[in-house]
């Protein structure tokens, strides 16, 4: 409770305190945002981590040994992993549903496994140090960063390419009998939360003095995959929120520190349960009420009516 | 070299006991289960338990285990499965509402110390541990040179035969016939009098049942117990090997295991266990991209 009182009754002392956690959440509102994008066009894809690990890499391997200025290296860093999205959808694309889901996560697991811990220039299993980070000056363009993308991606979604998105998401066939080109879109939606992902991922290192190999597994994936699906993915507000949400959720229970999980675990099922288009879905904010308090209520009416 | 494939036929076994268990749930359920790698950890932690804090013998023991194991399945059915059908949530929903059971399981282990609520459980917290010797009798075989231990040898012949019995039954008794018809069209079964709801809980237990036993043998065979032992592990590994097999296939999973233990042990021995680790991704990589639907699988239609 602490934790609310002090956002509103101190927010500068709120801010000081709490800096890292909140370029934390403002990194994983923009993964959240990048997995919005393909979840949009209907593909459950799970590459974001390795998305991520490319541009992280990317741009601190470009600070260490190449004299070009940082926005030079984060953007390089979002367009390799945009490059290696383009070159990974060509296969992984044709897949649907969870076998392009498992596909990902391959994808995933054997760049890390197989590529990030067997290359001398990333630091293998050691990780890579990263002289130039910025702790807190890098929490300014996550801050920015976050409102322009899901701006960009919200109109993104109203132009004809997010129509397009649409369509394949609610009939394939049907989309594609109706003149679309569906392999063009999906590989336009997965490119895009690939440079995304990458971004996030160039930020992320922009704040740490370290890239840790390890932060960039299976874990990773599916907690990007929670804040989507917990949030709701019919807007881009959703993904957001459920980044939010889940981010300082270990902050808000700081009481049950030591059973953390176990409450985060009671969250996720209760909400998945209780709001499975998330928490912003159809229907806005509203909480539908489970079964047995409508029964419960409707019990209950005639006794108070009299 | 042939120690090698002797080890690599004991992980295989494990691996496909493992992914039989995952396999099934996504074939009758359509439902990715990814609380079943924190059963396969419950499976080797409650066993050691029982032999080591409560000084049980091992057979009784990891009876015990299996069962309650049995009981988690119902637990996930019950929990995280049964109310999202209910409410006809989309399968992804599945997902998430599995993996929060999994965080759970998980964090209550990896919480437990001496004098905690869950001490009874395990005293290890986050470390790992190991059978004591004397609790499990293993005598070693010495046969043209190869190294064989009696533990190895109860892995592979009680996984053969348990996988022998599931495909019987699968194929051949009135449940194997209901769950099969579930399977293959869940409306047509529930018109046809069958229970549905009854089959996906015969389902999650015995696909429980099996995750714990695989845990419990991989805690024998590795020497490795710990809460992290299914998430690390096994978790995605069993995905590799039910994908190799084709999903919802249970002799594709079988095959799946087995191949997935000889691709390891040989890219071990060929490249050293750096590279090894990614082999099996890529191997799921390349399968998926070449052949999605496995070596078994036949039916390939989007389930998501």
């Amino acid at each position: 409770m602490d934790f609310f009182i002090q956002l509103f009754t101190d927010p500068v002392g709120f801010y000081n305190q709490h800096e890292l956690l909140i370029a934390q959440i403002g990194i994983n509102a923009i993964l959240a945002i990048a997995i919005f994008v393909t979840f949009y066009s209907g593909q459950l894809t799970l590459a974001n981590a390795g998305f991520m690990a490319i541009g992280a890499y990317t741009t601190v391997l470009m600070s260490l040994y190449l004299p070009t200025p940082l926005p030079l290296n984060m953007l390089g860093g979002a367009l390799l992993a945009g490059f290696i999205g383009f070159l990974v959808g060509l296969p992984v694309l044709r897949l649907r549903g969870i076998f392009l889901a498992i596909a990902t996560i391959g994808f995933v697991e054997a760049l890390r496994l197989g590529v990030i811990l067997n290359v001398p220039i990333t630091g293998e299993g050691q990780g890579l140090k990263n002289p130039t980070a910025d702790p807190l000056g890098g929490i300014l363009p996550i801050l920015i960063s976050v409102p322009v993308l899901s701006y960009l991606v919200w109109r993104l979604t109203h132009t004809r390419l997010g129509q397009a998105w649409a369509a394949i998401r609610e009939d394939e066939l049907a989309a594609s009998s109706n003149g679309i080109n569906v392999p063009l879109y999906k590989m336009i939606a997965f490119i895009i939360s690939a440079v995304v992902a990458g971004y996030a991922g160039a930020l992320e290192t922009h704040i740490n003095f370290f890239v840790d190999p390890t932060e960039y597994g299976i874990s990773r994936t599916i907690q990007i995959l929670t804040f989507a699906v917990v949030g709701g993915t019919t807007n881009v507000v959703g993904p957001v929120v459920g980044a939010i949400f889940l981010t300082a959720l270990p902050e808000i229970i700081r009481w049950a520190s030591a059973y953390r999980d176990v409450v985060n675990g009671v969250i996720l099922i209760l909400v998945i349960i209780f709001r499975p288009q998330g928490i912003v879905g159809r229907g806005g904010l509203a909480v539908i009420a489970p079964r047995w308090w409508t029964r419960w209520r409707s019990r209950e009416r005639p006794a108070s009516a009299h | 070299m042939t120690q090698q494939v002797l080890n690599a036929i004991f992980i295989g076994s494990i691996y496909a006991l493992f992914a039989v268990g995952y396999t099934l749930v996504f074939g009758v359920l359509d439902v990715v289960n990814l609380a079943h790698s924190a059963v396969f950890m419950l499976g080797a932690v409650i066993t050691y338990s029982l032999v080591v804090l409560h000084g049980m013998p091992f057979l009784p023991a990891a009876l015990i285990a299996i069962v309650v194991c049995g009981l988690l399945g119902l637990l996930i059915e019950f929990v995280a499965l049964r109310p999202l059908r209910r409410r006809n949530a989309p399968p992804i929903a599945a997902l998430i509402s599995t993996i929060g059971l999994a965080l759970i399981f998980v964090a209550i282990v990896e919480q437990a110390t001496p004098g905690t609520p869950f001490s009874w459980l395990w005293q290890d917290g986050p470390n790992s541990v190991r059978f004591p010797t004397e609790a499990v009798p293993n005598p070693t075989y010495h046969v043209a040179g190869l190294t064989i231990e009696g533990t190895k040898l109860g892995i592979l012949a009680t996984s053969v035969v348990l996988m022998l019995v599931l495909g019987y039954v699968i194929r051949f008794t009135q449940v194997g016939r209901a769950l099969r018809a579930v399977a293959e069209n869940r409306r047509a079964a529930t018109l046809l009098g069958i229970n549905v709801d009854r089959i996906f809980a015969a389902t999650l237990f015995v696909s429980s049942a099996l995750g714990g036993l695989a845990g419990l043998l991989f805690g024998l065979a590795i020497s490795d117990i710990s809460p992290y032992i299914g998430r690390d592990q096994v978790e995605l590994k069993g995905l590799a090997v039910i994908v190799l097999g084709g999903m919802g296939s249970v002799p594709g999973a079988v095959l799946g295991g087995y191949v997935l233990g000889l691709i390891e042990v040989f890219a071990f021995v060929r490249f050293g266990s750096n590279i090894a680790a990614g082999v099996a991704f890529a191997a799921l990589f390349v399968m998926l991209v070449v052949r999605p639907q496995g070596f078994f699988g036949t039916r390939l239609r989007e389930r998501l």
